[in-house]
């Protein structure tokens, strides 16, 4: 026995057997792959250059200013051709001597999810599915359990259901956070202003920030997000509500582009028990310092020392 | 020069071969189509075709990425006694080990990159151009450990190759020196890929100092179960003759890692189960199903009825010795393995969710046909690669116009040799 075939007289003939046989299999296994990712890719109207462009932007932190520029017209030209509309991407700055805080009076919330519907209105989430940054849990008085918790309270029901509190929890800004240290990319990093905010054009995906998180708070576009064009708010910055696109995290920013304006975050607009209190941390006349320094306050889950800036309590 | 004849002679071995082997390469070529274009579709639509969701965020590839790091460390079970205490049997089949050790790490790469919500991105993952959070993100760590792991295994077996390709001498002490590097190397793939879990203080399931020693157990049980069943294999297809002294030595590190493996889990389940709180949640809906969803305990039971099965026949001399039940042992411990420490210890991590929920998670035939599609990938590397390790080895490469028994003969003479000289160094040293 040889141990080469090269001086086999049908050489040429086995050959292309066996190119054949290969390419069946490489053929049934498309077919067997049941996709359609043949057909034409939706690129949209965006330029090649604009591909290209942002194919290669780099990490929000490492853009001069020209660059962030750029990078905002060419999102902006982006989401014109995509909803029609013009869509405003501004990037405001943390402002000096703020640090946001939050806190809820959880004996004024009734459960009426009005801060949910604020909150997707301002944020260009994904509707339907749905993306939401604020979940409310029904909670069964006499115990702080969030395991029984019902999170699905139809919209139908009459709230409060005697029995029950509500208990609504979204990103906590935690002073310590668990998902920056964990994303591989620092795609996802606390401001100074202690927002901690996502580079939607630096995220790879790969989810290790939601899998740290202990307050759920973050969520995935796991397919392109659907906004149709009447829900888009076209008052947008860069780190917070301008749409974002499939395969990244998303999550609360505190409304990043009010708040760093004056104004209040929309959940706090639309709750209508005034059970929320929004403001700067570092101001001692502010109404946030005011609840911690003379009500009861707790936080969640204080045992994983996520220092979060978002506390609760009650009169 | 000589380098690029190198790879281009094993570039000619590896596609040459018989009927079979070209019928072999096709089957693998299916998958690998199969799974490649149900990835184009999952690049198009996004992870959505996954039965991940916010809830369950890790699934099938990721579960699948850390059954095969285990795999890839395992090879460390026969580079030890190869190239530390000069095991003459382990030394004829190291270079397997270690070429499983390199599809393994590649497949565990690819497994990552798929789980991806953009691959596009993924050169941002690395020190430049990208930025890589290291040393806080554990990603990076896994990024740095696999990447090295998989360039000793070849950098080792190829140097060794390339030396006898040539017809000189290694260096053994370069060669000593890189393997020990890639004994601690192997601990801390899989050590990395446990805290890549142990560290989420939010999963209580997975943050248990456990995690570490226990994928260890678990790599060196089923890993070298692994190797004994591919070892098998090629024993019998005649690609390479294999020891029975090398399965005797697989097969008892698979018995004692899986006792190790086992005692760890009874601790774990004690704690979990004696004084159940709110942190045992997941515990139970693995073990026992929680909220009146069990979508995992058939699995997790089935796999922990595998685990003793196979022990109780690796423990068993008899049976341990019989080839038909080791095969028997070795298919049950990587099954028993591959549920336990993949979907068995993934998915109940985010079962119940932080906020309480309990939601379930189902892979979809989508995920299964691109998780089949890389490990047609491993199989088809693994199989291109064993060609000219095969034909170096017999000395055919650099002689091929030698007779395959006459280079078989020379390899086993040659191995004869070496092996008295050894003895009478033995001799002299005792006798001197």
């Amino acid at each position: 026995m040889k141990f080469t075939n090269n001086n086999l007289p049908d050489l040429g003939r086995r050959k292309a057997i066996r190119l054949v046989g290969m390419g069946a299999a490489v053929g049934m296994g498309a077919l067997a792959s049941g996709s359609s990712s043949l057909a034409t890719p939706n690129m949209g109207n965006v330029s090649l250059a604009d591909q290209v462009g942002s194919f290669f932007q780099d990490h929000y932190k490492r853009m001069s200013p020209e660059e962030i520029q750029e990078a905002i017209e060419r999102l902006e030209r982006k989401y014109k051709s995509k909803y029609q509309v013009e869509v405003k991407v501004g990037d405001p700055k943390p402002l000096p001597d703020v640090l946001f805080g939050y806190a809820l009076n959880i004996s004024k919330c009734q459960g009426y999810r009005e801060c949910v519907k604020g909150c997707t209105a301002e944020n260009n989430q994904s509707k339907d599915p749905n993306l939401e940054y604020i979940r409310v849990l029904e909670m069964d008085r006499g115990q702080m359990n969030l395991e029984t918790a019902d999170p699905y309270y139809p919209s139908t029901e009459e709230v409060p259901k005697p029995g029950k509190f509500y208990l609504p929890i979204q990103c906590h800004h935690c002073e310590n956070p668990p998902c920056v240290k964990a994303c591989p990319v620092k795609a996802t990093w606390k401001e100074p202003d202690g927002i901690v905010v996502i580079d939607y054009n630096w995220c790879i995906g790969c989810r290790m920030c939601a899998n740290a998180c202990p307050y759920w708070a973050r969520k995935f576009n796991w397919t392109e997000p659907n906004l149709p064009v009447d829900t888009v708010n076209t008052q947008t910055g860069y780190l917070s509500n301008r749409p974002r696109e499939k395969g990244v995290m998303e999550k609360c920013t505190f409304c990043a582009q009010r708040s760093r304006e004056g104004r209040m975050p929309a959940c706090q607009e639309a709750c209508p028990t005034g059970a929320r209190v929004f403001g700067n941390l570092l101001d001692p006349d502010s109404e946030i310092r005011y609840v911690l320094e003379n009500k009861n306050v707790f936080r969640l889950k204080e045992e994983l020392n996520t220092e979060p800036k978002f506390w609760y309590y009650s009169d | 020069m000589k380098l690029i004849r190198f790879f281009i002679d094993c570039a000619k071995v590896s596609l040459s071969g018989n009927t079979a082997y070209w019928a072999w390469v096709s089957v693998l070529l299916f998958f690998i189509s199969m799974g490649g274009f149900t990835y184009l579709e999952q690049m198009r639509v996004g992870l959505v075709i996954t039965g991940m969701s916010d809830q369950v965020s890790w699934g099938f590839y990721v579960s699948n990425f850390t059954f095969l790091v285990g795999v890839a460390a395992a090879a460390v079970m026969l580079v030890i006694p190869a190239y530390i205490f000069h095991n003459p049997d382990a030394k004829r089949v190291v270079l397997l080990g270690e070429g499983l050790a390199v599809a393994a790490s590649l497949m565990c790469m690819l497994f990552v990159s798929v789980d991806l919500g953009r691959p596009d991105r993924i050169w941002h993952l690395s020190p430049w151009p990208g930025m890589f959070n290291w040393p806080s993100s554990l990603l990076t760590w896994d990024v740095i450990v696999l990447s090295g792991y998989l360039g000793l295994n070849l950098a080792i077996p190829g140097y060794i190759l390339y030396n006898r390709y040539q017809g000189t001498e290694y260096n053994k002490k370069l060669v000593f020196g890189a393997a020990v590097l890639s004994m601690f190397w192997a601990i801390s793939i899989h050590t990395v890929t446990a805290f890549l879990f142990a560290s989420n203080s939010a999963r209580p399931f997975w943050a248990s100092a456990l995690v570490a020693p226990r994928f260890l157990a678990t790599a060196f049980c089923a890993g070298p179960a692994f190797i004994i069943l591919a070892f098998s294999v090629m024993h019998k297809v005649q690609a390479f003759q294999i020891g029975h002294k090398v399965i005797d030595l697989l097969s008892v590190i698979v018995a004692v890692s899986m006792q190790i493996n086992l005692i760890m889990l009874a601790a774990e389940l004690f704690v979990e189960f004696y004084a159940e709180g709110q942190h045992s949640a997941s515990a139970r809906y693995l073990f026992l199903g929680l909220d009146g969803k069990s979508a995992l305990v058939p699995w997790i039971w089935s796999a922990q009825a595998l685990n003793v099965g196979a022990l109780i026949l690796l423990m068993i001399e008899k049976t341990r010795k019989n080839y038909y039940f080791l095969a028997l042992a070795c298919v049950m411990a990587v099954i028993g393995i591959w549920i336990e420490k993949g979907m068995g210890f993934v998915i109940p991590g985010f079962i119940p969710t932080p906020l309480g929920e309990v939601f379930e998670y189902m892979p979809t035939w989508m995920e299964v046909k691109v998780a089949l599609g890389v490990y047609g990938i491993g199989a088809l590397v693994f199989t291109l690669m064993m060609k000219p390790l095969r034909a170096i080895q017999l000395g055919l490469l650099a002689n091929p116009n030698l007779d395959l028994v006459a280079a078989k003969q020379l390899y086993e003479q040659r191995e004869r040799e070496a092996l008295e000289q050894r003895i009478r160094g033995y001799e002299t040293k005792i006798d001197p």
